[in-house]
């Protein structure tokens, strides 16, 4: 009865996801708590705009490129879009996932069709590709990227590719394929407090500061 | 020199905070800051990208204030910065960057680059890499009043040359008045007929001013070289000699940095609230003009454009009011192309004008600028920093190009209603 693909699929699911879950929250903790007690001094000037509102804004705002941007780094915008459109899609909407929410904490919300998963996950794999093609022929991107660019790309993207032959049973044992997708967004739980993964929650706070420092003088941001 | 090194590296810890850190925490090396950036743009050299010049104070965030960085750095995966590194980096910091913020603007994440370049500066001219240029005019402005040196006799002169022009009356050190009016060290040496235009413009509002003989000069070189405690010293000499005359307001002059120093950052570096109100010049104007007061007649017919200059708009806050005074005495006024709050800087900001060896990079730059300016073919280009304008003056000089520049107060009071 027992297989080793059903005892990995198990350990997967089990232990090995409360030690992934440990360390990603710990270590947002960690990380987020070290951003927040370096603090920031009271600013003395009388203020123009208000900052705090726009600080709100900018969170949102700033996921619209400037005007006239986008043609000077296609691959960047473009492939940033679509990875990270694609990458919530199917993690969000596909219906086994929505499952593990509702068991988890009782909520539900409507699913995406097949089609829309797939096609989610396949443009998101093509986007990460193009990134990685871009960042190793890009001299601006080369000169910036360090193994951590690799290392969070090739991990963002191994849960969509895991996943894509899991479903579609593409080869492979079922259970077997399935454990090793379950290790895969693992892996990248694990890797996020210690990556630029990090990005997807200090965003919030630099997009705020970057706000409320334009906002005081009523400039733009 | 371990000694130096030391001081610069505690100077920059001091300024790292939370915004920095998330700022770093943030960023995935998406490389969209050299596309804001005109020193990148004009070279395409990879080595100006905007957050690569900032590696040093990420270094050292990442060492001292992460525990994973920390223990990074104990396995040798995070290098200290040495002396060596803040010599190569001097530079990128100071001679690649006018702080104009349009990174700070691209950055899908929201970085503002811009301060944490100006907060860079402080570590690296703690540890003495500083352009001499930028040091010599600190060491002036702090001894001499101005960093041209003494001014006194020349503000006096240009005053005197405005009353004899306008006839009207300006009044050192008077108490009570509304405004206290400073000037830039570029306008009293170069462009001093905007006291004649303010004299002016003034008389017709009703709008009572002063100059104060013992703080005139509005330029702080401090901020561009990053030395809070030259900073301080300069604001606080404009701040005390408000106080003294018993002021409503100091009056801004038509200089970028100027207005960053006492508007934004001057109360944080003398540590408290203003008992008067900042207001740029063209701010009051267009306030002026609001309120009805400020009445113009005629029009100017040439084709005109304006250059926003970084600090007063972008990182300023006034963008539409140039524009309502433009749209007042222009006829045919004429939008560059990512003009307003992208404008390209004019290259000589931030300190980079004064600083010589930075000439070759300023002139790429400025080609860069003027592809700008010659979509529009102006006649005459306005602006309201007197640096902007001698910078743009320079370079159009240095190439051989015929191109007028005008200050935005000067080409107001040219149209001012004398019978209103």
């Amino acid at each position: 009865m027992n297989s080793p693909a059903f005892d990995l699929l198990m350990w997967a699911r089990g232990p090995a996801f409360d030690i992934a879950l440990t360390i990603f929250i710990g270590g947002i903790i960690i990380r987020v708590l070290e951003i927040v007690i370096l603090g920031r001094k009271k600013d003395m000037a009388a203020p123009k705009g208000n900052p705090v509102a726009q600080g709100f804004k900018t969170i949102f705002s700033r996921s619209i490129p400037r005007e006239g941007l986008v043609k000077f780094a296609p691959i960047t915008y473009l492939g940033g879009y679509i990875f990270h459109l694609g990458f919530f899609v199917a993690f969000l909407f596909f219906a086994p996932h929505i499952a593990l929410f509702t068991d988890a904490f009782g909520i539900k919300w409507p699913d995406a069709g097949r089609v829309i998963i797939e096609s989610a996950t396949a443009l998101a794999v093509i986007a990460l590709l193009a990134l990685i093609y871009s960042r190793m022929t890009d001299p601006v991107r080369k000169a910036l990227t360090t193994f951590d660019d690799y290392l969070v790309l090739i991990l963002s993207g191994l849960p969509l590719i895991t996943g894509y032959v899991a479903v579609n049973k593409l080869f492979g044992d079922g259970q077997m394929m399935i454990a090793i997708h379950i290790l895969s967004v693992e892996a990248l739980m694990i890797a996020f407090p210690f990556t630029k993964l990090m990005h997807a929650v200090t965003f919030v706070m630099s997009r705020y500061y970057n706000g409320t420092i334009q906002g005081r003088k009523g400039a733009e941001s | 020199m371990s000694a130096t090194i030391d001081r610069g590296l505690n100077a920059l810890r001091e300024q790292i905070d939370s915004p920095v850190a998330s700022f770093f925490s943030s960023c995935v090396s998406c490389g969209l800051c050299a596309e804001a950036c005109i020193f990148y743009r004009a070279t395409e050299d990879p080595k100006y990208t905007p957050i690569k010049k900032l590696d040093l104070m990420r270094r050292v965030w990442a060492r001292e204030f992460t525990l994973f960085g920390r223990i990074g750095g104990m396995l040798g995966l995070i290098k200290p910065v040495t002396d060596e590194d803040l010599t190569e980096w001097e530079t990128l910091v100071y001679d690649s960057c006018t702080m104009c913020g349009r990174c700070s603007l691209v950055c899908p994440v929201g970085n503002d680059i811009t301060m944490m370049i100006r907060k860079m500066r402080e570590g690296m001219s703690a540890a003495g890499h500083a352009p001499v240029e930028l040091i010599g005019a600190a060491q002036r402005h702090t001894d001499k009043g101005s960093p041209m040196g003494d001014l006194s006799k020349a503000i006096h002169a240009q005053v005197k040359h405005a009353i004899d022009e306008t006839g009207i009356e300006i009044e050192f050190d008077k108490e009570g008045v509304d405004y206290m009016v400073i000037l830039s060290a570029q306008e009293i040496a170069e462009f001093p007929d905007v006291l004649s235009a303010m004299a002016r413009i003034f008389k017709k509002t009703g709008v009572t001013w002063t100059i104060s003989s013992e703080a005139f000069e509005a330029t702080n070189v401090g901020i561009q070289l990053g030395n809070r405690d030259v900073a301080k010293v300069l604001v606080s000499r404009v701040v005390e000699a408000a106080e003294k005359l018993k002021v409503k307001g100091i009056i801004s002059p038509e200089c970028g940095h100027a207005y960053q120093a006492l508007r934004w950052e001057g109360p944080n570096l003398i540590g408290r609230t203003y008992p008067f109100e900042v207001v740029h010049i063209i701010e009051l104007l267009d306030r002026l003009r609001a309120e009805g007061k400020l009445k113009t007649k005629g029009k100017n017919t040439d084709r005109l454009t304006f250059h926003d200059p970084c600090q007063i708009n972008r990182r300023g806050g006034i963008n539409q009011e140039p524009r309502n005074l433009m749209n007042m005495v222009s006829e045919d006024f004429v939008e560059m192309e990512s003009g307003g709050t992208m404008n390209w800087c004019c290259g000589g900001g931030g300190g980079v004008g004064a600083n010589e060896r930075a000439e070759k990079l300023r002139h790429a730059a400025f080609k860069f600028k003027k592809i700008q300016i010659d979509k529009v073919e102006p006649d005459a280009i306005v602006t309201m920093c007197a640096y902007c304008h001698h910078t743009l003056d320079n370079v159009f000089e240095e190439f051989d190009i015929e191109q007028d520049v005008i200050g935005l107060t000067e080409l107001v009071a040219e149209y001012l209603d004398d019978d209103a």
